[in-house]
Formats: C-alpha cells, sequence, structure tokens
C-alpha cells in the first residue's frame, strides 16, 4: 500500500522530527525529508519538490508556505493547503491535534488521507505529552517560587515553614487568589523594597 | 446582564489594539460582551481557525478576506470585514548593505520621497531585488507591488515579521515592507535603515480589518453590532493624543502583545529612528485607528484591492471587484453604528487617491474631514470604472 510519496516535514525541534519520521517510515512511507532551518523556507521546498508537506499548525513559518501554495511547484503544478471538503472531520481532527498539511495538485484525497491519519495520531500523540511536559515544568517553576516565599517569611517573621505556608495559603484564600500568585507579589514585592 | 462570550483571533501587532483595547477598558464588557482574545502564530492559522468557525471574528490583513472570499487563500470561505481596525502603518526598509548602494547612486536618503527612492533603490541593484512581506496578501506586497513594479524587477519572498531583521542580516531580503515594531526592531538589530512609510505610497491605504464569516454576521446580527460598538470605542480612545502614554503602558504590561513598551510608543506617535544613528523623524497620518472616518470600511478601498489582486492572480477584474466590495460591509457599518452618533459619509464609495489634503465632505452630523489619501503617483481610482 506504501506508494512513493515525497514527503516533506516542517520541524525545528529534531525529537519532534524524529517522532513524526518514525511513524510515517513505520507506516510505509520511507521518503521523508525534514527541513529544520526556517530560513529560506519557500526556497529549501522548491528545491526539493515534495508532494505534501506536514508542517505544525503553531509554526510561525507556516505563512512562508502560504507564497509557495500562492504560486506553484518546481514543475508548475499547483500546491494548496490540504482541505478535503468532503471529509471536514479529518480537516477538524488534522486543526486539532495541531498539524497543517500542503499538497501538489494531482493527488487523489485517497493517496494523502493515510498520510494524514499517520501523521494526525502522531501530532496528537505529540501535542498531549507536550502538554504534560509542560504541566510538569510549571509546577517545578512554582514550587520553587513558593519556597522562596516561604524563605521570606520563615526569616522576615521568625516562623516555621509550616506556618509560612499555611500563612501563604490563608492569604491566598482571604484574597481569592492562587496561592503561587501571592507567593510572586511577595517576591516581587520585596524585590522593589530592597 | 449576561455577557456573551466571543473568540477573537489576532496576530501580535501594534495595530491589533482595537480588539485589545475594546477589552481591558471595558468597552466590552459595557456592550455585553467578554472578548475571549487568542493570539495566532500565522496569518494562515488565523485564517483556517476563522474559517473552521474555531474563531467568530479576527483581526485580519484588507485583502485577506477578499482573496478568501475569491478562493485564492486556504480554504475558501465567505469572510467580510465589519470595519476598518487600523489605516497605513507599514514601512519600507532596506539591508544596510544595499542603502550604502543606494547612496553610492546618489540616494539623498530622504524618508518621503518615493520616486527618488525607487530610482535609487532599481539603480543599486542589477538582479531582482528579494524582498519580504509578510504574507501573500497583505497591503505590505499590494503597496510594494503598486509602488516598484514600473521602477525595478523583484521576488516576494514570504517572512514572518519576527523573523525580517535576521533574513535581512543574513542576506536573504535585499528589501522589506513590514508593520511596526517590526521595521524599528530591524533598525535596533544594525542589520537594516528604513527607506520609506507605506503611507508615503498611499497615504490612507486600508490595513487591518475586523474580518467574520459573513454567515455568523447573518445568524449574530445582535452580537456583530455590540462588537462594532465596542471596537470603535476602542479605536476612538485609542486615536486621542493624550492617550498614547496610557495605551502604550496597557498594550505592552498585558499579556497580549508581548513587546517592549518603546517599540509601542513608535508605531503610535508616529516617531521613530530610521537608522541606528539618526535622531527620530515624524511621520504624519503613520497610523491611523479613528482620525478621519479610518474606522469606515469603503467599497472603493475594497474595489483597489480587488482589482490588484486580479491584477497579480491573473482573474477577472470585474468579478474580483465586485466580490471584494461586497465583502466590505458599509451596510453593517451604518446599520450599528448610526444610533450611537457615529458621523456617516454621504457615500460608501469615493474616488481613492483625489484628496491631496485634508478635506470636509457631506456626512450625517456635517463635520467629517477625510484625506489625505492621495497615491505617490498622483493616481486617481474611480471604483465605478475599475481600470
Amino acid at each position: 500500500m506504501s506508494e512513493s510519496l515525497k514527503i516533506a516535514v516542517v520541524e525545528p525541534d529534531r525529537a519532534r522530527a524524529i517522532e513524526i519520521i518514525d511513524a510515517l517510515r513505520a507506516d510505509g512511507w520511507a521518503d521523508v525529508t525534514v527541513i529544520a532551518e526556517m530560513s529560506s523556507l519557500a526556497r529549501k521546498l522548491a528545491e526539493l519538490n515534495p508532494d505534501l508537506v506536514l508542517i505544525d499548525l503553531s509554526n510561525p513559518s507556516r505563512d512562508s508556505l502560504e507564497q509557495v501554495s500562492a504560486a506553484s511547484d518546481a514543475q508548475g503544478r499547483p500546491v494548496a493547503m490540504f482541505v478535503d471538503q468532503s471529509d471536514d472531520e479529518m480537516t477538524a481532527a488534522a486543526m486539532a491535534a495541531g498539524l497543517s498539511a500542503y499538497v501538489v495538485g494531482g493527488l487523489t484525497p485517497d493517496r494523502i488521507k493515510p498520510v494524514l491519519k499517520t501523521a494526525i495520531a502522531r501530532f496528537q500523540m505529540m501535542r498531549q505529552m507536550r502538554r504534560e511536559l509542560d504541566a510538569a515544568k510549571q509546577a517545578l517553576v512554582d514550587r520553587k517560587t513558593i519556597d522562596r516565599a516561604k524563605g521570606m517569611l520563615m526569616r522576615a517573621r521568625a516562623i516555621t515553614e509550616e506556618d509560612a505556608y499555611a500563612l501563604l495559603r490563608k492569604t491566598a484564600m482571604d484574597q481569592n487568589r492562587k496561592v503561587i500568585d501571592v507567593a510572586e507579589a511577595l517576591l516581587t514585592a520585596a524585590a522593589l523594597l530592597k | 446582564m449576561s455577557t456573551h462570550r466571543l473568540n477573537c483571533g489576532y496576530v501580535p501587532l501594534v495595530d491589533s489594539a482595537p480588539l485589545i483595547i475594546a477589552q481591558e477598558l471595558n468597552y466590552a464588557a459595557d456592550e455585553g460582551l467578554n472578548l475571549n482574545l487568542l493570539r495566532q502564530p500565522s496569518w494562515s492559522a488565523l485564517r483556517d481557525l476563522l474559517a473552521l468557525g474555531h474563531l467568530d471574528a479576527a483581526h485580519m490583513l484588507a485583502p485577506m478576506p477578499i482573496a478568501m472570499s475569491l478562493g485564492l487563500s486556504g480554504m475558501t470561505a465567505q469572510i467580510d470585514a465589519l470595519m476598518m481596525l487600523s489605516v497605513n502603518g507599514n514601512v519600507i526598509g532596506v539591508s544596510r548593505d544595499m542603502a550604502g548602494r543606494m547612496r553610492d547612486a546618489g540616494w539623498g536618503g530622504s524618508f518621503v520621497d518615493p520616486v527618488g527612492t525607487a530610482r535609487a533603490l532599481a539603480q543599486a541593484t542589477d538582479a531582482p531585488l528579494k524582498v519580504g512581506i509578510p504574507f501573500p496578501f497583505s497591503m505590505h506586497r499590494l503597496l510594494f507591488d503598486y509602488w516598484l513594479r514600473d521602477a525595478a524587477p523583484f521576488t516576494m519572498i514570504t517572512t514572518p515579521p519576527p523573523l525580517m531583521a535576521d533574513a535581512v542580516a543574513a542576506g536573504e531580503l535585499d528589501v522589506f515592507c513590514v508593520g511596526e515594531p517590526w521595521g524599528s526592531v530591524a533598525v535596533d538589530s544594525g542589520a537594516a535603515e528604513l527607506i520609506l512609510p507605506g503611507a508615503a505610497i498611499w497615504s490612507f491605504a486600508p490595513e487591518k480589518v475586523l474580518g467574520v464569516r459573513r454567515d455568523w454576521a447573518a445568524q449574530n446580527d445582535g452580537l456583530a453590532g455590540a462588537l462594532m460598538r465596542a471596537v470603535y470605542k476602542a479605536a476612538q480612545w485609542l486615536d486621542t493624543p493624550q492617550n498614547h502614554a496610557l495605551a502604550s503602558d496597557i498594550l505592552a504590561r498585558s499579556e497580549h502583545l508581548d513587546l517592549p513598551e518603546n517599540a509601542i510608543d513608535h508605531a503610535l506617535t508616529g516617531n521613530f529612528a530610521i537608522t541606528q544613528t539618526s535622531e527620530p523623524v515624524d511621520v504624519p497620518n503613520f497610523l491611523k485607528f479613528h482620525r478621519n472616518a479610518a474606522t469606515f470600511p469603503w467599497r472603493s478601498q475594497a474595489a483597489w484591492i480587488g482589482a490588484h489582486i486580479a491584477k497579480l492572480h491573473g482573474l477577472d477584474k470585474g468579478h474580483a471587484t465586485k466580490v471584494a466590495q461586497g465583502c466590505f460591509r458599509t451596510d453593517l457599518y451604518r446599520k450599528h453604528l448610526s444610533g450611537v452618533g457615529v458621523d456617516m459619509p454621504g457615500a460608501s464609495a469615493k474616488l481613492e487617491g483625489a484628496m491631496a489634503n485634508r478635506t470636509a465632505v457631506a456626512s450625517t452630523r456635517g463635520d467629517m474631514i477625510l484625506g489625505p489619501d492621495a497615491f505617490f503617483d498622483g493616481a486617481v481610482f474611480d471604483s465605478g470604472d475599475p481600470k
């Protein structure tokens, strides 16, 4: 079932690029090239002349592809963003997963859809992982901020760590704010008063 | 009063300010709206989300609704401009290398000499100029093309504005046309000099519009009206000089723009440095939100855009012009803003380029001053008879 489609993946993050290539290869598409450098994107794509371009919806360089799609590829075939009016569900799924695809003219939806299905599945997985990673990172940053605020209260008021945290929590509850917001405000104010 | 939440997309540029101010200063809340402001990474992403209904309204480049309605940009969708969000606001800059070659060709470095600067640019290069623009369907592209197409050969290279300075420094671009603050950013980085404000090409060029799907506007007449009134009041507030300092502060402080305050100041005051070493210059009419009926979506301006797009894309000019005029909803503007004392022009189209100076015109309240709206070449565009 794997037909020889030449696929370009525009992705500056190496780890993500490898994930996408692996998923496509595993499902039978071997001719996949990654473009990691965003400068001269349109020229690089023209040189590569792929049948299909996959790019993250949140990539700011997506507008550079619009130029390619507004013109045509190296062989003069029209390039367009892939929108299958007959399959809104797939378009919506791609959008929700944060994927946009550009295809050259003459490719039938049957040839593109299997690739997109694989890519959408991988993008969904990566999006979930990124979300979890971001949440974990944020939690770590928040904890450090709260620890610093606690330390400051312990020194300033000569109280224990538990009391310092209880004070932060009570203040947050009284003001209908989050503990992290109160901690941040305390650190900002303390920095100003130094 | 119950509030209605609207998903509003924008790209973080100074001219998204009317939407941000409408929310931050509670003009939206006064109309029973809560604007959920959603920053977009690119114009294409914003366009797709609007077309698919994830966004109710969006800050858009003026040619975008027209290009989408003509089926030229991404998925075809009937998108209308309810009103203008801004007029003018772009600058053209060159690499320092190119500026040096222009000086060698006898260029005096004037910031407001479109004809002389075009000539110098043509003389300074043998190869087609590599021109950076933010999006294929933008006033940047149309204005640049209008300005230079008879003077010098060039190719357009779509480059996201935040990457413009780097692309110039890397020699990938000779010239660029971009909205503030990205021109000033390129100057500050040492990569570029500014050579011409967009307003020197067309002194009253439509720039950004408030775009919605036509079917959304038809099904949500009350919400569309409320949104237009909130944005109108924000534009009025923004164009009051004594509010500029506070506006910069609010825009810089809000999570929306993520730009340094002085970068926003340049655009709001029209006062900025065109080279790294020169004193800042004042650019009259640099960016307008409200003055001179800047919010009115002139059908003649839509026609100009439609005619120009038709020329660049080989479409039938009559058809493109007609579709374009239909996208600029003067009917909704009159319907929803007449009741709140907004001065309305007597006509919905004008002779574009006919006013070299500020001119009093017939209007409902009788105190409307329009213009200047001249083109650099003195041309007059009559949308009744698009050439």
